[in-house]
C-alpha cells in the first residue's frame, strides 16, 4: 500500500481526470447567468443542462467554489419538518440524495444515520408529538421515542436524571443522514461541466443591467456580459446583491458558529439534536465529532467565532456526553445565514423580470441543496413555479401567508 | 457596550431590536407598506442606526454598530432621536 501510494505520487500522468475543466475566458453573451458557485447555483446548472437542455449557462463565483456557506455547515439532510409545504419540500430533497452519488457519478458520502431531536421539556415533547403526527401523515419516517427506546439507538447518551435538563423523549426520524458538503458542490460542477455549462471562479458581479424592469446583463470584475436570465444564489450576501437588482428581502444576515474535535474511533452513530440545549452534534466519516449552536443573537457580516459560543456549547454537550470532555477543539468557523422571519427559504419570482431567486437559506441550506437546484432549474427553463415550492415565494410577505418552520428549521427556540 | 444608562456593560447583557426605521401611518397605508415595514429588512453592510436593550434594566436606546467589524460606535437615549411627541390616531372609537 505505501508503495504504491508513493509510485502514484511520483507518477507524472496521474490516472485521475481534472474533476472540472480550468475557467476560460468570459463569453459575451450567457442564456442564463448563475451568482454564486456553491451548491445550489451548481446545483441548478446541473439540473439546467441535464434536465432541459440548457448549457449556455456561467455560474459566477466571486471566491473559490463552494467556499461560501456550502463549506461552513453542519451537512445535516433530514425532512422531519413542521408544515405541509416543508416536509414535502425537504423529502423531495432527501429522496434526491439518496440517488445523488449514482446520479452524479461521484461519491458524495451520504450516509443515512437516524436523527434524534431530544426533547427535554413538556413543550418541546409536544412538538416532537405534533411533528411526528405531520411526518406520518404525509409519509416521512418519524416518531416520539422514549428514553427506554433511546437507549437502545444511542447507548452513548447520557440519560440519567441527575443533570440540569434530563432528557424527555425525542423525535426519531431514521432517516436523518449527513453527506460530505464538498462532494455535493464538486459532485454537482463535474455534472454540470460535463455538460458544457461554464465554471468562472474568482470572478465576483458588481451590478446589474437593468432595462425596463428587465435583467439584460451582469458587470464583473472580470468584463461585462450579456444575459437572458439571471439567477441569485448567494446565500450570506442576498441582501446585498438584491440591493443591486433594486428590491429589498425580509432577510438579516446573522452568523451561525460551529466547530470540529479531532478525530476520534467510531461511537456516535445518530445525528443528535437537542434545541432546547442549542445543540446538534454528529460524527463524520473522518471521525470528528461536527458540531453547531444556535445562530448568533444579533446581525453581522463576519465570519467570526465567539468564546461564548463555544463556552454555552461544551456545557451543554457534556451533558449529553460527559465522556467527550477531553476531546479538544480542532477547528471553528461561522457561516453567514440569511435569516427569514418564519424560517423558510425565499424562492422564485422577484420584482425585476427575467431575475430570479434562491434565498434565505439560514440554516436550512445545505439539505435542500438537489430539490431547490432541481425546482429552480424548472422555474428558469419554463418560466414557472413548480408547485412544490411556491409556497415560499417573496411575495408570501405580501399576502401575509408565511410557512412557520420556527420549531423545526433550527435549534433554539 | 456601553448603555446610556448603566454604562459599560457585558454584550450578553443586551438585546438586539433591530434597525431604527420610521413607523408608516397604520390607518393610512396600504397592506404592501405595512408589510414592507414588518417584514423587509434594510440589513445594511456597514454602520447600521439599531434600536438595543439593556435587558436587566428594560432600558431601550439606540446604538451605531458597524455590522462588517462589528464595532460599536456610539451609543445614545433614543430621547436624542424622537425628541417629539408622535400621536397616533385613536383606532378603538
Amino acid at each position: 500500500m505505501p508503495w504504491n501510494l508513493l509510485k502514484y505520487g511520483f507518477n507524472r500522468s496521474y490516472p485521475a481526470d481534472r474533476h472540472f475543466p480550468l475557467s476560460c475566458a468570459l463569453k459575451s453573451s450567457y442564456d442564463i447567468v448563475i451568482i454564486g458557485g456553491g451548491g445550489h447555483g451548481l446545483a441548478a446548472a446541473y439540473y439546467l443542462a441535464k434536465d432541459w437542455g440548457i448549457s449556455n449557462i456561467a455560474v459566477l463565483e466571486k471566491s473559490y467554489l463552494a467556499g461560501g456557506n456550502t463549506a461552513r455547515n453542519t451537512t445535516i439532510i433530514r425532512s422531519n419538518y413542521l408544515t405541509q409545504e416543508g416536509i414535502r419540500f425537504y423529502d423531495e430533497s432527501l429522496q434526491l440524495f439518496r440517488d445523488l452519488s449514482n446520479e452524479l457519478d461521484y461519491n458524495v458520502m451520504y450516509t443515512e444515520r437516524g436523527h434524534l431531536t431530544l426533547a427535554h421539556t413538556d413543550a418541546a415533547m409536544r412538538t416532537a408529538r405534533w411533528r411526528a403526527e405531520v411526518n406520518m401523515h404525509l409519509g416521512v419516517d418519524s416518531e416520539v421515542v422514549y428514553p427506554e427506546d433511546i437507549a437502545k439507538l444511542c447507548p452513548q447518551l447520557n440519560l440519567g436524571v441527575d443533570v440540569r435538563y434530563p432528557i424527555l423523549g425525542a423525535l426519531y426520524h431514521p432517516p436523518g443522514a449527513i453527506a460530505r458538503h464538498d462532494g455535493v458542490a464538486w459532485g454537482y460542477a463535474k455534472g454540470a461541466a460535463e455538460y458544457g455549462v461554464e465554471i468562472h471562479t474568482q470572478t465576483e458581479v458588481t451590478g446589474l443591467k437593468i432595462e425596463n424592469n428587465r435583467v439584460t446583463g451582469v458587470h464583473t470584475t472580470r468584463g461585462d456580459i450579456q444575459c437572458g436570465k439571471v439567477l441569485q444564489a448567494v446565500s450570506g450576501m442576498s441582501s446585498e446583491v438584491a440591493r443591486m437588482a433594486g428590491f429589498k428581502l425580509p432577510i438579516k444576515t446573522i452568523p451561525l458558529q460551529a466547530c470540529v474535535t479531532e478525530s476520534v474511533k467510531p461511537f456516535l452513530d445518530p445525528i443528535i439534536v437537542s434545541g432546547s440545549l442549542h445543540v446538534y452534534v454528529s460524527q463524520s466519516s473522518r471521525g470528528e465529532l461536527v458540531m453547531g449552536a444556535s445562530a448568533d443573537p444579533y446581525a453581522l457580516y463576519s465570519t467570526r467565532s465567539t468564546l461564548e459560543f463555544k463556552e454555552e456549547l461544551m456545557m451543554h454537550l457534556l451533558e449529553l456526553f460527559p465522556f467527550v470532555g477531553k476531546l479538544r477543539v480542532l477547528r471553528q468557523w461561522a457561516g453567514m445565514a440569511d435569516m427569514t422571519p418564519d424560517f423558510s427559504p425565499v424562492m422564485g419570482l422577484t420584482p425585476v423580470e427575467n431575475y430570479y431567486i434562491d434565498a434565505g437559506w439560514g440554516t436550512w441550506g445545505f439539505k435542500a441543496t438537489p430539490v431547490c437546484g432541481k425546482r429552480m432549474a424548472e422555474t428558469l427553463a419554463t418560466g414557472k413555479i413548480p408547485s412544490i415550492i411556491q409556497s415560499f415565494d417573496l411575495e408570501r410577505f405580501y399576502r401575509f401567508e408565511q410557512v412557520g418552520e420556527r420549531g423545526a428549521a433550527s435549534v433554539g427556540n | 457596550m456601553r448603555c446610556p444608562l448603566n454604562g459599560v456593560r457585558n454584550i450578553s447583557e443586551f438585546i438586539c431590536g433591530g434597525e431604527v426605521i420610521d413607523m408608516p401611518d397604520a390607518d393610512n397605508c396600504n397592506d404592501r407598506e405595512w408589510a414592507d415595514y414588518i417584514f423587509m429588512e434594510n440589513n445594511t453592510r456597514g454602520v447600521v442606526r439599531e434600536w438595543w436593550l439593556h435587558a436587566p434594566t428594560s432600558y431601550w436606546f439606540i446604538a451605531e454598530r458597524d455590522t462588517v467589524s462589528n464595532e460599536i460606535i456610539k451609543t445614545y437615549p433614543a430621547s436624542e432621536v424622537y425628541n417629539q411627541r408622535i400621536d397616533y390616531p385613536d383606532t378603538q372609537t
